[in-house]
């Protein structure tokens, strides 16, 4: 998925070579930022954590024991291992409004404007910020997964499906940033960059993640079934419960690709225009 | 003669209605620096965008050590360095992290970068801060650091876009003397200023910018002769005899209100002691004498009929 990420889109690129180079440089910068500036990093870290407890510890006595073939005494028990999955791709999408701020934040830098008179490719600029969110979605994704342990979260999976899992998390993550970096490209100000990523926050919770979509209104029903969050969330419990997670696979892997291509093309076509100050 | 390491035809840019370049026409030699002197809106920063690549003209050609910006654009990348009128240095890292990141950016490869870097702190006296954030960082070191970045990889075209703006005299000063290290070693100079002030002391060649057109070119010396603005301010002590001067000194123009006498000069001393021999010869006694030097107001006067810089200027 790198070489995606960071070959040249100009067939007139002189350098090919250079542009994994320049994205690892520019991925090194990114990290070296939210070093300093922990303040946004630690948000999209935490925020998914405290959403799990706030969710178990409320609802999720209430929501297990509504959930089939759950008995009224183990509702919270159940619905913490029903509603992981669930939290894991919220964790994923919510990263998508810090990724946004600091690609938005990046374009009012006069260093943006040095970069693009210098030869580097304009897609290993974006990479930076698309690899760099990767990592810290990641590191929130590792967190929610351990503390959804600590609370009676008992995956079954077997390694290949525990890798298999943690490889569509990361996709998906990595798929989610490069909208997010378009998102936030397309932002007018660092203000409002945060505002459409956190409609993709909301999307999980319209998807099986958090009550069976049976329970839900038909036209919502009908959206939830063919939003991308549902067969990724589905494909998750598949692969850690063990369970063949079917065409929800390969209907998530679809999903990747197109949303990949989207926010390539988006942050692609709009970034020369954007950058100018 | 030299070759042309940076060309300019009929380039123009409008955005929207408003017209910023209408059709600028601009060769400066390899290893030489040019002025492109003009008042705020005059299209400088606009010119220099178009040549570092940063936006494209409407109309016209533009070349930079031998690559078209439109045609070439990663070419002319590899060849310029710009330094422009806002700060292009990322304040969450130190200054050397800036220069390594221009380093690896411009893949030097880790033992040049290392000496070049190194070289780099030194020479623009930043060796001691070099491992502070740059919030710490005064405007003139920030200044440095941000052209220091530019030369990371000793580019040979450079653009340099109001280099002294806000700076104090002292860093003002510092800023030209790296100027002129630069062009002894060779590079080729394009800068931008509204002052006539640094464009004669930096540039071989000057370029007036207004309204969107180049409306005169060539060496200092040329554009001052161009000049009239240059003169002599005399006061007398009394009317008579700020009259009898006035009729001795036909160019002259009198000011009686203020007893003084305004002789059109370029301030040559051989010129001003044969003005006061004349004074002295015919017993007209001088209270006070002063040497007005051309300004950037005068060339705009001279060169446009207009005075609308006056004002806008410190």
């Amino acid at each position: 998925m790198t070489t995606t990420a960071a070959s040249p889109v100009r067939p007139g690129a002189k350098r090919p070579s250079h542009a994994v180079a320049d994205a690892i440089t520019l991925l090194r910068r990114n990290l070296l930022h939210m070093v300093r500036y922990p303040g946004l990093s630690l948000f999209t870290i935490l925020g998914p954590v405290v959403a799990l407890l706030f969710i178990v510890h409320v609802f999720g006595g209430t929501l297990g024991a509504g959930l089939p073939g759950v008995d009224a005494g183990g509702g919270r028990e159940a619905y913490v291992s029903y509603v992981l999955p669930g939290i894991l791709m919220v964790t994923v999408a919510s990263s998508a409004g810090g990724v946004a701020i600091t690609a938005a934040m990046d374009m009012t830098e006069g260093i943006t404007a040095r970069f693009r008179t210098m030869a580097i490719s304009r897609s290993a600029v974006l990479a930076g910020h698309v690899l760099g969110n990767t990592i810290v979605g990641l590191i929130a994704v590792v967190l929610v997964f351990g503390v959804g342990l600590l609370i009676g979260f008992r995956p079954t999976a077997d390694l290949p499906g525990w890798l298999s899992a943690l490889g569509l998390i990361a996709l998906t993550c990595y798929a989610i940033s490069w909208l997010g970096v378009a998102m936030g490209i397309q932002a007018k100000s660092v203000e409002t960059a945060s505002n459409w990523p956190l409609l993709l926050t909301l999307l999980p919770f319209l998807g099986s993640g958090f009550v069976p979509t049976a329970s839900m209104p038909e036209w919502l029903q009908w959206f939830a079934q063919y939003q991308p969050f549902t067969p990724l969330i589905e494909a998750l419990r598949g692969l850690l419960f063990g369970t063949d997670p079917g065409w929800n696979l390969w209907v998530s892997l679809g999903w990747c690709v197109v949303i990949i291509a989207i926010g390539y093309a988006w942050s692609m076509s709009i970034y020369e225009r954007r950058s100018v100050r | 003669m030299h070759s042309t390491a940076i060309s300019l035809e009929g380039l123009r840019k409008s955005y929207g209605d408003k017209m910023v370049l209408d059709g600028v026409d601009l060769g400066v030699g390899t290893g030489t620096v040019t002025a492109l002197l003009g008042q705020n809106g005059a299209g400088k920063t606009t010119t220099i965008h178009i040549l570092s690549t940063l936006i494209h003209a409407d109309a016209g050609t533009a070349s930079v050590a031998g690559c078209d910006v439109a045609g070439d654009p990663d070419g002319v990348r590899a060849a310029i360095g710009l330094t422009g009128q806002f700060s292009a240095v990322d304040d969450l890292l130190t200054g050397e992290e800036n220069l390594y990141l221009m380093a690896r950016l411009r893949h030097l490869g880790a033992k040049r970068s290392r000496t070049r870097v190194a070289e780099l702190l030194e020479q623009f006296d930043l060796a001691e801060s070099a491992r502070n954030r740059l919030s710490t960082y005064s405007g003139g070191m920030r200044r440095r650091l941000d052209l220091a970045m530019t030369l990371v990889a000793t580019p040979s075209v450079i653009f340099l876009d109001e280099p002294t703006s806000g700076l104090d005299p002292r860093s003002r000063h510092t800023m030209w003397d790296m100027v002129r290290n630069l062009v002894a070693e060779g590079t080729t100079v394009l800068l931008t200023t509204q002052h006539l002030e640094e464009a004669d002391r930096l540039a071989d060649r000057i370029a007036v910018l207004d309204g969107g057109r180049i409306v005169a070119e060539g060496t200092p010396d040329e554009l001052k002769r161009l000049v009239p603005g240059g003169h002599v301010r005399l006061r007398f002590a009394d009317a008579a005899t700020l009259g009898s001067a006035a009729q001795l000194l036909q160019e002259s123009e009198s000011d009686e209100s203020g007893l003084s006498l305004t002789v059109p000069s370029q301030g040559e001393p051989a010129a001003l002691r044969a003005l006061l021999n004349r004074l002295d010869a015919a017993n007209l006694p001088v209270d006070h004498l002063s040497i007005h030097t051309p300004d950037l107001d005068d060339v705009f006067f001279a060169l446009t009929g207009r005075v609308e810089t006056k004002g806008t200027l410190p």
